[in-house]
């Protein structure tokens, strides 16, 4: 069955770690790191590789515009 | 498949708005003027009005809106915002002129601005931003302040018998004859964020059609000034500002204009 496969960039510099976005996720794939820009702050990652489906509801959600969300079709 | 797989630019499904610059927003993290600002950059992009598009960032946290969107802007003098939006609008009918206002701005120092401007019909959009605070100069209280909320300057509660009631704007705005699309959103959530996108646009078509003067009033949050998590913020406002700021459309004459 196609499923769809998606992948989370996260623009460090910009993110300010106000954990909206994990909070957002509903797949539970991403993370604030415990290391930390050049502002100070600990940014978001994505921890989990496989399991995100590109529904951008963290990208949504971000208000500094620090995420760029990809989807594609996977036939696995 | 892995994650170099997915990044290409033809799967590319959300990415921060061609409007929204890559200057460095200074609002503190989690604030809903980067959300809202976000909108206003999709909006305007995808109306394809980038270049007829005039934006009035107020006095407050988002006077640097100017800084962040990549369109034509003016600042105003304090609460003035809507007096100067009809005098560009009426110069310029082909453009596309809103007003960016907190509830510091609209509803203390510029009430009597906002609500002229909107009862004459200007055909401008004021975007109104309430979280309930005063956000840039240390949470004090504001006039959209909660019953019982705790600010700098009511330290113990805001009590009616001393500061008096939280002012509902959006209420009031829906009365007037001038106003054609009245509606209070809020961007805590992808659901209320995709409405208030929605609803952004309404107003900015209605303004564009000539058909009367639109306020869109989004809850927020101030995590800074309410001395919570980003998270927590959130909450908060569902559970205490929703019940007294309740959201949906409050007045629409739209489709009969």
């Amino acid at each position: 069955m196609a499923k769809m496969k998606g992948a989370v960039v996260v623009n460090t510099e910009r993110c300010k770690g106000c954990n909206l976005c994990v909070a957002a996720c509903p797949l539970h794939v991403l993370s604030l790191t415990s290391k930390v820009n050049q502002k100070g702050y600990n940014y978001v990652q994505q921890v989990v590789e496989n399991t995100c489906n590109g529904c951008s509801s963290c990208a949504i959600v971000c208000p500094d515009g620090c995420l760029t969300v990809y989807r594609t079709k996977s036939e696995e | 498949m892995t994650k170099e797989d997915i990044i290409k630019p033809e799967n590319l499904v959300y990415q921060k708005p061609r409007l929204l610059n890559d200057n460095p927003m200074h609002y503190c993290p989690g604030c809903s003027h980067g959300v809202v600002h976000k909108l206003i950059a999709e909006v305007i992009d995808e109306m394809g009005m980038a270049e007829k598009t005039i934006g009035i960032s107020p006095v407050g946290c988002a006077v640097f809106m100017y800084n962040y969107l990549d369109i034509d802007c003016q600042e105003a003098a304090h609460g003035r915002a809507p007096a100067l939006a009809s005098a560009i609008k009426r110069l310029w009918p082909d453009r596309l002129v809103f007003t960016y206002q907190g509830d510091g701005d609209l509803a203390c120092i510029g009430t009597a601005e906002t609500i002229h401007a909107l009862n004459r019909g200007e055909n401008i959009t004021i975007i109104f931003i309430n979280n309930a605070i005063y956000g840039m100069t240390g949470g004090q209280m504001a006039p959209t302040t909660l019953l019982g909320m705790k600010t700098a300057t009511c330290p113990y509660g805001r009590v009616p018998e001393i500061h008096g009631y939280p002012l509902k704007m959006t209420e009031i705005a829906a009365t007037l004859e001038g106003t054609c699309y009245v509606t209070r959103q809020a961007v805590h959530t992808v659901a209320a964020i995709r409405r208030a996108k929605k609803a952004i646009r309404k107003a900015f078509e209605n303004s564009m059609q000539g058909k009367g003067s639109n306020l869109v009033e989004i809850v927020s949050t101030c995590n800074s000034g309410w001395k919570m998590t980003p998270e927590a913020a959130n909450k908060w406002m569902e559970e205490h500002m929703f019940p007294f700021y309740p959201l949906g459309d409050l007045k629409d004459t739209s489709e009969t204009k």
